[in-house]
This record gives structure tokens, sequence and C-alpha cells, in this order.
């Protein structure tokens, strides 16, 4: 072989660079190991720098009575108890060391009164919860874990006259294939966008925090990088996914002007007074509360405007609905012929906040409307639609260590990339605490799988050749499609086809399609040479996200229920049966395999946290019967 | 629909390359980057260009279109007319990768030579406390989205390659800023740091990091003239000066350039003769404004005029100063400006502005 490959050896190689990868890499650095942080783009421009809310912490600083039950029980119930409860649990008691955690990192979050950390309001959440900087939180986020990686490599300066003796970043670098041994990771192979010199990163652990899908749908809040890249390597590894079906679209992303179309406005524009109206000026959230909700949300405009001075005695608006909520009803909205010209609602906060106010809670959300709009939202409303934003499934991993389930060892996800914690919707502000727990856990625990090792795995020379191969081959044809078309196309079918509102039929010409597009996408061609060819990128990032599509299609079709993310119009109420079932898919050679698998059963001390009437909404008649018997013992042992 | 409007973008690479026209559809609403995305689609898909959240959030998509460093996701279509001829090209202080994409490593390198937040020591995790109003000022800086947009604006290094290695740049400046008036940071040699190993002092002050910041971050009011001020107070304030020496409160302060190593107000007959810290002789003026020295006289203020790096006061063979005016060689104290100044003063170190002008 004549290609010339950069080859490097690690302990742990982390793949992504976004917020639970540097968390992830920082753990593994600080458990002795040396590692290796792959970033699709520049240090530090990873998607997380887009999440606007805060970071979810049953801190307790703005409401006392806040704690990790509390959370629990709202990520739960946000997750129409799909989720992996383990997960849920380890997020709620952790999140808030985690945030704590980043303060020592150097983080300046916005205060209370008595200095602490304050907290914000945010749809599903009982109580102020999210730890937030203005609306940047996520780029706070970012710049935090990027800034400890620096001082990590200061020290490292100081300890061995090297910056990366023990962690280096490889920015602009994309991960195509991982190399197994065996069933166990060897390393991972890619290349670098600057040069398209490729790379081979010898390592037996590699942890995914690839993020999202979202570059599959034409309406997406998601930047390029997001082509399910840690979703398709782990599916090749002969890891699992789950929960494919559940996308969340984000009930409020800008459907005006055209060119950013799928950009998101936060959900504290909500939290702070914002309200949602259809073209005939009414408020409309109020007629799409489910039974499930209307205990905890307002039925009058009164009583809703009450709540946001008065917490307490109020109850609060539905604007706060959680998210598939409110995207359902604005859809439903735009469909019967209320929306705005743009096809959108109009969401107003400029008739009910006055501008200074409106400036200083929400400075970026006003900078981004008035540079890229040209609209000022302390004068007019803005016009605002559904976009695919976050996927909920993910690699099936477990859920104390982070590693993924499936034949393969030595691999490990955390955040987007990673399935279960969320269940079918995850409520907003629980993605960023999500990668700091997870990111941490994983990055401890493949540090601890890799000194559990009798001896390093071999990467076999063989699959290396096959690799550069698969890479070079879009670039060596010159009778296939353009990636750009083939993307476009993708996006067609996905938007069309597997989007917001599902149907059967839909869903089985989906997958016929999806299948036409397998062929031609085996054969995308494209021009020019292998220094940042974006064509060529495309072209090699277009089999992940196909395969991840695919996975998204048929879990879509095979789950005949509504909850969640996951809507379909012929089987529009949530099934007690289904609350049970995790698809999960995986690779049966080139073809995407779907099984049934049950939900873990939560721990008795946890679902005790609920009460009998909100689980009668959820689970089946056997699984109340357990819980009676359940609630029976225990005040029986009381009474004894 | 769309209208057809002209472009002229850069490509090429390391090795050279020029300016192409393209015709491309532009609709209403549009941005820059949107019309690169779509050259990309239809005419040249290996064109490259960096970009990540098209919301002006990650500061991926630093270009110049027509010469002004910008987010070309934040720049508008409809801010241009109808024929105006649109050119984009790569951000010019940092080396060219190919098209629109440069090699910005020069800034991770400068952020790993900054120091990190020092966090105070016996205060556990959850236990910080500060107040909203104190985090507010470091919050301004914490905004920065690291497009590069100032570095590659800023002209000590922008046409000054040689000046890249001393000079940290705005981008760092707030940073040191940010650190020193973070309320818990427990180092306190933020200002000094600045100003002896990021090169603070070869700002002046000329604001063109400010107006391109795209978070409108006051760069230059909020971080780099406060630093500025408080450590002249330190350097130059006779008393403070003498303290330190006494009492050694700021040993650094001994990495001042020594007397007579490179005299202020250095001309480019001089340039590359000393060492260390003169770095800043060189090609007098930077072309970026390209202007000769007469022409900037006569506009005014010669914001580029060299300044005289920081320096230690002549000391006897014991290692004290002087006693100026008794040991004196020549009768009368010595000049103000310093021995080596000619008189009358060259043209381009003058820094004076006629009240006639403008």
């Amino acid at each position: 072989m004549t290609e010339r490959i950069e080859r490097h050896h690690y302990d742990v190689v982390v793949i992504g660079a976004g917020g639970a990868g540097l968390r992830a890499a920082i753990e593994a650095r600080l458990a002795g190991k040396r590692v290796a942080i792959i970033s699709k783009s520049l240090f530090g421009k990873a998607h997380t720098v887009m999440a606007e809310g805060g970071a979810a912490a049953a801190m307790g600083n703005v409401n006392p009575r806040d704690n990790w039950q509390v959370h629990f029980r709202d990520t739960m119930r946000g997750g129409k108890f799909l989720n992996n409860f383990r997960m849920a649990e380890l997020h709620a008691k952790e999140a808030p060391e985690r945030i704590w955690e980043l303060e020592t990192y150097g983080a300046l979050f916005d205060r209370t009164k008595d200095g602490k950390i304050s907290q914000r309001n945010f749809g599903g959440h009982e109580y102020p919860r999210l730890a937030h900087v203005g609306d940047r939180t996520g780029l706070e986020l970012i710049r935090t874990l990027q800034q400890k990686v620096v001082s990590l490599q200061q020290e490292d300066r100081a300890e061995y006259g090297d910056y990366e003796a023990r962690i280096r970043v490889f920015a602009e670098t994309t991960i195509t294939e991982l190399i197994l041994d065996g069933d166990r990771i060897a390393g991972a192979f890619g290349y670098r966008r600057e040069t398209g010199e490729f790379l081979l990163f010898q390592a037996p652990a590699v942890v995914l925090a690839t993020g999202g899908v979202g570059r599959s749908y034409k309406v997406t809040s998601n930047s390029w990088e997001y082509t399910g890249d840690g979703h398709a390597l782990a599916l090749r590894a002969g890891a699992t996914l789950i929960n494919m079906e559940f996308l969340q679209f984000h009930p409020t992303g800008m459907v005006w002007p055209p060119s950013v179309k799928g950009i998101l406005v936060t959900e504290s524009v909500r939290g702070d007074g914002g309200i949602l109206k259809n073209s005939e000026g009414k408020r409309f959230m109020f007629d799409y509360v489910p039974d499930v909700f209307r205990k905890q949300y307002a039925e009058t405009e009164e009583e809703a405007d009450r709540w946001y001075t008065d917490p307490d005695n109020n109850r609060r608006p539905p604007e706060l609905l959680p998210r598939d909520e409110v995207a359902r009803a604005i859809n439903n909205e735009v469909k019967e012929g209320r929306g705005t010209p743009a096809g959108g609602i109009y969401l107003d906060i400029a008739s009910r906040r006055s501008a200074e106010y409106i400036t200083k809670r929400l400075p970026s959300m006003y900078h981004q409307f008035k540079e890229l709009a040209d609209v000022d939202i302390t004068k007019e409303p803005m016009e605002i639609g559904p976009t695919c934003h976050y996927v909920m499934g993910g690699v099936e991993v477990d859920p104390d260590t982070g590693a993924a389930m499936g034949t393969v060892q030595g691999l490990f996800a955390a955040g987007e990339v990673s399935g279960g914690m969320h269940g079918s919707n995850r409520l907003g502000g629980n993605s960023l605490s999500d990668l700091l727990v997870f990111g941490k856990r994983a990055g401890e625990y493949a540090a601890r799988y890799v000194d559990g090792l009798a001896k390093r795995p071999t990467v076999p020379a063989t699959d290396v050749e096959a690799a550069v191969e698969t890479a070079l081959a879009p670039l060596n044809r010159d009778t296939g499609e353009s990636p750009y078309t083939l993307q476009q196309d993708l996006q067609a079918v996905m938007g069309d086809l597997v989007g917001i509102i599902r149907r059967k039929n839909e869903l089985e010409d989906a997958l016929v399609k999806l299948a036409e597009l397998r062929e031609r996408v085996a054969k995308v061609s494209v021009g020019g040479g292998r220094r940042y060819n974006p064509g060529w990128h495309l072209a090699l990032d277009l089999r992940n996200m196909l395969v991840v599509s695919e996975c998204t299609a048929k879990a879509a079709l095979e789950r005949e229920e509504s909850r969640g993310g996951h809507t379909r119009e012929d089987f529009p109420k949530m099934d007690p049966k289904w609350r049970n079932v995790n698809l999960v898919c995986s690779l049966d050679g080139d073809k995407v395999r779907l099984e049934h698998k049950p939900v873990p059963t939560m721990r008795p001390d946890l679902i005790q946290l609920f009460d009998r009437g909100e689980l009668a909404k959820y689970l089946t008649d056997e699984e109340l019967a357990d819980f009676d018997a359940l609630a029976g013992s225990v005040t029986e042992g009381a009474s004894k | 629909m769309g209208t057809k409007r002209q472009f002229r973008i850069w490509r090429g690479d390391a090795t050279g390359g020029d300016l192409q026209n393209f015709q491309v559809e532009v609709n209403e609403g549009e941005v820059v980057l949107d019309v690169i995305h779509r050259l990309q689609a239809t005419q040249t898909p290996d064109l490259a260009c960096r970009w990540n959240c098209k919301a002006g959030k990650c500061g991926s998509c630093s270009m110049e279109i027509n010469g002004m460093p910008r987010l070309s996701c934040m720049t508008r279509m409809s801010t241009f007319d109808e024929n105006e001829t649109i050119t984009v090209t790569p951000l010019r202080t940092f080396p060219v990768i190919r098209d629109l994409v440069t090699d910005v490593s020069f800034n991770y390198e400068k952020a790993r030579e900054t120091p990190a937040f020092a966090p105070p020591e016996g205060v556990a995790p959850g236990e910080y406390r500060m107040q909203q109003v104190d985090v507010e000022r470091s919050q301004e800086f914490r905004k920065c989205i690291e497009c590069y947009l100032c570095q590659n604006t800023c002209h000590v290094v922008r046409d000054h390659d040689e000046n890249k290695k001393a000079f940290s740049g705005p981008r760092f400046f707030i940073r040191a800023a940010e650190l020193d008036m973070h309320p818990l940071d427990a180092r306190d040699d933020r200002k000094t740091y600045a100003q002896q190993h990021q090169g603070l002092g070869y700002c002046n002050i000329t604001k063109c990091c400010t107006e391109v910041c795209p978070e409108h971050i006051k760069i230059t009011d909020n971080a780099i003239i406060p630093m500025k001020e408080r450590v002249v107070d330190r350097k130059y304030d006779p008393l403070v000066w003498l303290g330190s020496k006494i009492f050694r409160r700021h040993p650094e302060d001994d990495e001042l350039v020594p007397a007579g190593a490179n005299h202020a107000l250095v001309g480019p007959e001089s340039a590359g003769s000393s060492q260390g810290a003169s770095t800043q002789s060189g090609v007098d003026l930077p072309d970026a404004h390209e202007r000769s020295d007469e022409q900037e006289v006569e506009r005014g203020v010669n914001w580029h005029r060299r300044l005289p790096p920081a320096q230690l006061p002549v000391v006897g063979a014991n290692g004290k100063l002087g006693i100026s005016e008794a040991a004196f060689d020549r009768s009368g104290a010595p000049s103000p400006f310093g021995d080596d100044v000619q008189f009358p003063l060259r043209t381009r170190d003058l820094n004076y502005a006629h009240p006639d002008q403008d």
C-alpha cells in the first residue's frame, strides 16, 4: 500500500469535542490516561454552543424544595416513562456536582442575590432548575471545558515539557471507521480535513461523543457535523442503537427568513413570558393541554399570567408544556390553516414585556433576530415553527459505565449519541447536564477498561487497507451523482415521510426510497482533490446518515403508538403495552435488524416517587398490580 | 424568485490563487454563507469554507467580504446593492489552507500560552459565591465566540508576521482581562502577564478589533485600556516602582528591557539589529492602511508609531541608580527625551494632530 498514514498511540480516543467529549477526555486524562480528542470542526466550535437555555441540576438555589427526586420524576415524565431509569437517576443525582465542578474550571454562571448559581424555569421542570448564563449557556459550557483541557495541557507542559504529552486535540479530523481486533476496539481510522491525509489511532478504548443526526432533515437546527457518525460507527462495530424512532422537533425554530430556517428560538422566550398565537391572534395552547398534564397547567390566561410572578400559587402557562406537545400543537394549527405566511405561528413577547426586560433577559435572541432576520423582537412577534433538533435514540449503553451494549468491547458513548437517558422525549436543559454527567462517567470507565486489559488489541492491516479504499472511493469514481444532490434527496425523504407526524404508508414508502438511495450513495462521486474538499467529506458522511435514517424509519414503522418524539397519525394514543418496549437496531451484514427488548423495570424506591394516578396513565394493568402489591407491602411493613 | 448576483471569490491554496467570478442566484432574506453553499451545491462542490451553526454563535465562518472581516452567516445580502459585485476573500492575517479556509492555529497556540483560571484554594465546589454585578464584567468577555475577526483585523499582526511571536492579540487580551476581573481567580498577575508576555504594549488602541467584533464586546474600552492603565500605574509610577524594587514585590519586573538595549523610536534602519523584546523594530508602517509616513502625519494622529518598550532605568556599576545631575558627565540634566534622540524629530515619530485638520 502506498498511502501514507499518520499513526498515533493513545489509551483513550474520544471522538467528538462537544461537551460530552471534552468532559470524557478530561476525566480520562485525570485518571492518568493518554487521550486524543477528535474534533470534526475547529476546537471549541461544537454544536454544544447552540444550547441556550441552561443546564438542569437540582441544586435548589432558587427553590429549596427542589431535589434529585423531583428532577428524576420530571425527567421520567418528560420521557413518558420510556427512559432508562438508572440513567435518569444518576443524571438527577450527579448533575449538581458536575455544574459546581465547572465553577472550579472558571465558568461564570448568572447569580442569585445570595451569590449562588441562579436557576431558571424551563418547560417540563417543576422548579426553576436551569443553571444559565443569559441565553448562551452552551457557549459557556464548551468554553469552560475547552479551557480546562488547555489548563491540563499546561500542567503537562510543566511536568513533561510538552503541552500534548497526555492530551491532544486533533481539530478538523473525521473518523470514518473503528478498527476491531475480534470484538475488541483496537483503534480508529480517519482523515484530516485540511490535508486529506489519513490517520490511524491505535487505542484500546474509544468514547463516542459525536452528537446527533439532524442533517438528515431539511429543517434542522443542527450543523453540518450532525450526520450520525457515532451512531453509524457503533452499528458497524457491532453495538446496538435504541429508541431511534424518537426525534425531538423543537417547537420554536425560526421559519423566516428562509436562510435561517431551522435555527432555534430558545424556550426561555416562553419561560420569560412569550406566548404562542395563531394567525387569528388566538393564544391557542390552552386547547392542547393533554389529560396527563391537566393538573399542572393553567386553564385561563389570567392564571397563566399570574404564574410568572407567583409560581407557588398558580399553575404553569400551557406554553411551557413539554416540547413535543408544543410542537404537535403548532403543527396542528398550521395544518388547519391558521399559520403565518411562512408556514409557522407567532411567538409574541413584544406585547407582553418591556423592551428593556427583553434585551436584558434574552440578549442573544434579540441579537440573533436583529442581525439575521432584521426583526426587532421587542417590537414585533417572531415567526416560528417546529425544527429537527435532537435525537433521543442512540447507542445502547450500560447506564453506569457508558459502555456500548452489543458484541463490541472497549466502546463507550456519552451525550446525544447515546440512547436511553431521555426516553421518548428530552426535557430542555437536560442535555447539557446529561453530557456532563455521562461524559464524565464514560471517560472514567474507559480509563478503567484500559487498566483492566491484559494486553493491547492489535490493528489488523487488512482492515486499515479496506478503510483507505472506502474513503478514497468517491474521489476515484467520476460516474456517480453529486453528494449534495443525494443529501437533498435524503433530506426530502426524511423530512416529508419520517418527519414530525408519521403514517404507515409513508414510512413504508420511505424505506423503499432509502433502499434506492443506498444504491445511489454507494456510487457517489466527487471532483477535486483531498485538501479541504467539502464535497468529499459529505460523500463520506452520507453513508452514515443513510444507515441511521434507515434505523429511524424502521423503528418508526414498527412502533404503533404515539409517544414523546414519535407521533403516528394512525396510532394517535400512547399505549401502555409499548411503554415496556425498546426497539433495538443492529447491523446484520449491511442490513438493519430490529428487535424488541423490554425496558428495564424501575426499582421499587424509585417508582414509589410517583403517585398511582399518574402511573395509571402509563403502565399496563399488570404493572399497576405490581405497584399496588409493592405499596401494600410497604404499608404493611410500616404498620408492623 | 431570486436574482442573479455577481460574486468574486478567492480560490487557491498556500502556493497562490486568484479571484474567480461567479454568477449565483440569490433569494430574499439570504446571507453570504447561503450563497456560498449554493455555489458548492451547484457549481463548485469542492469550494472550501468553514461553517457550523449558521446563527452567529460558533464563530467558524469568518472571512473578508468586500475587504471587511465578517461572519458570512451574519452578512445579509440585502445590505448590498443589487448590481454590486461581492468580493469574498479568506482572512488575511492567517496562512491560507485552501480557498476561504485559513490556518488559525496561531490563536490556539496563544490560548495555550495564556495561564488558565486558578481556582481559589480552600473553596469547595458548590461553595463559590459571587455577586451578579461582579461576574458581569468577566461575562462580557466570555461572550467571545472565537471567530478571530479581531485577531485578523489587528494591524499589529495583520501584515506583520514577525510580531506574531510576541503578540497574543485582542482575543487573548480579553481573556486576560476576564481572568483579571474574575472575582475568585487566585492569580493576581494577569495585567503584568499581559504586558510582559502577551505584548499588550504593541496595541495602540485603534479600536479596529472592537469595530469588527460580532458579539459587540467592547474589547478596547473595557479590556485593553483598563489593563493598560493599571499596568502603567505600576510600571511608571516612580514610587510604586521604587517600592517594588526595595521590597521585591514584583520580581517579574526584572523582565523589563534593560536600559539602552533598544531605545525608543526605532526606525527601519535598525530593523532586526536588537534582541528579545525589540521585535517591535521592523518595517515601520503597516501597509494595512496603505499610507506613507508623510501621509500619515498629514492625516493627524500617527497611530502606527512604534511605541518604545518599557525600560529599566540606567544603573551604575554598584547596581544602584545614579544621581543624575551630580554624576552626569555633561553640564545640566540629561535630555528628558533620552540621549539617543536626534533633533529635529522625524515626522513619523511625531504624534500630533493639528487642530485645523478634519
